[in-house]
């Protein structure tokens, strides 16, 4: 799993890549904290494009960030969800608080 | 119920195995020839009932896990993932959605997206002797 982060007019983008599960995911939510922290963004974008497995520990990655991000005044944005991911962002109904958008 | 095969894989309870042992449960699900959907469900139901046999099973010990695939009648997959950790107090707790004892890092999702990816789940377990998951799910429905 990799991320990529992008900060522009206030927009952090961080595209995450490869399988998103347990083992991967602490690293990724501390890096997608320090950059929340370092850019105080008024919108964070999560690209999830090039995902290619995601289980829970996507939908904990992504509520912490909608958190941290509830912290600053900002929202987060969930975007370009591939098939399988999107069958377990729906499975946990968290399209009911977070802007989540399919792959396209 | 009589079984047409059936491979058995044990391992330490070492988060990186988590994506081991759902590419090898995938890998010998191929068999059935599921679709890509059903696929995509199975590795994710693998790696919840994997992911919390390392995280719930052992939280401070190292331990191992086991799990086991059959291929029963009617092209159905059963995968029984076993530990002998601490075991779950009060499994109708644990199988509420958002329930964790995890902390933040967990959302607590795990049971319920193992009853949505696959047709059966059924759960044993007695606290400090271990915990047994037994899914069941029919592939290649087309």
């Amino acid at each position: 799993m990799g991320t990529v982060m992008r900060e522009k007019n206030g927009k952090l983008r961080i595209s995450v890549s490869g399988e998103v599960d347990h083992h991967r995911a602490r690293d990724t939510m501390e890096q997608i904290e320090e950059a929340v922290e370092r850019t105080l963004p008024r919108e964070c974008i999560l690209d999830l494009r090039d995902v290619t497995f995601m289980d829970s520990s996507g939908i904990a990655l992504i509520l912490k960030t909608h958190r941290r991000m509830n912290e600053i005044g900002g929202r987060v944005l969930v975007e370009n969800v591939p098939g399988q991911a999107m069958r377990v962002l729906e499975a946990s109904a968290i399209d009911r608080i977070i802007s989540i958008k399919a792959n396209t | 119920m009589r079984e047409l095969n059936s491979v058995k894989l044990e391992f330490p309870a070492k988060s990186n195995n988590e994506s081991f042992a759902r590419s090898a449960v995938a890998c010998f699900a191929a068999q059935l020839d599921p679709t890509v959907d059903e696929l995509g469900d199975l590795k994710a139901a693998v790696s919840e009932a994997v992911t919390n046999a390392v995280v719930h099973g052992y939280p401070e010990k190292m331990g191992k896990i086991c799990v086991r695939c059959r291929i029963l009648k009617e092209n159905v997959l059963e995968v029984l993932v076993k530990d002998w950790g601490r075991g779950i107090e009060n499994i109708e707790l644990a199988r509420t959605p958002a329930y964790t004892t995890g902390g933040s890092d967990r959302s607590g999702m795990g049971f319920t997206i193992m009853e949505s990816f696959t047709d059966s789940v059924k759960i044993r377990s007695k606290p400090g002797k271990g915990t047994a998951v037994l899914m069941r799910k029919k592939l290649g429905c087309r």
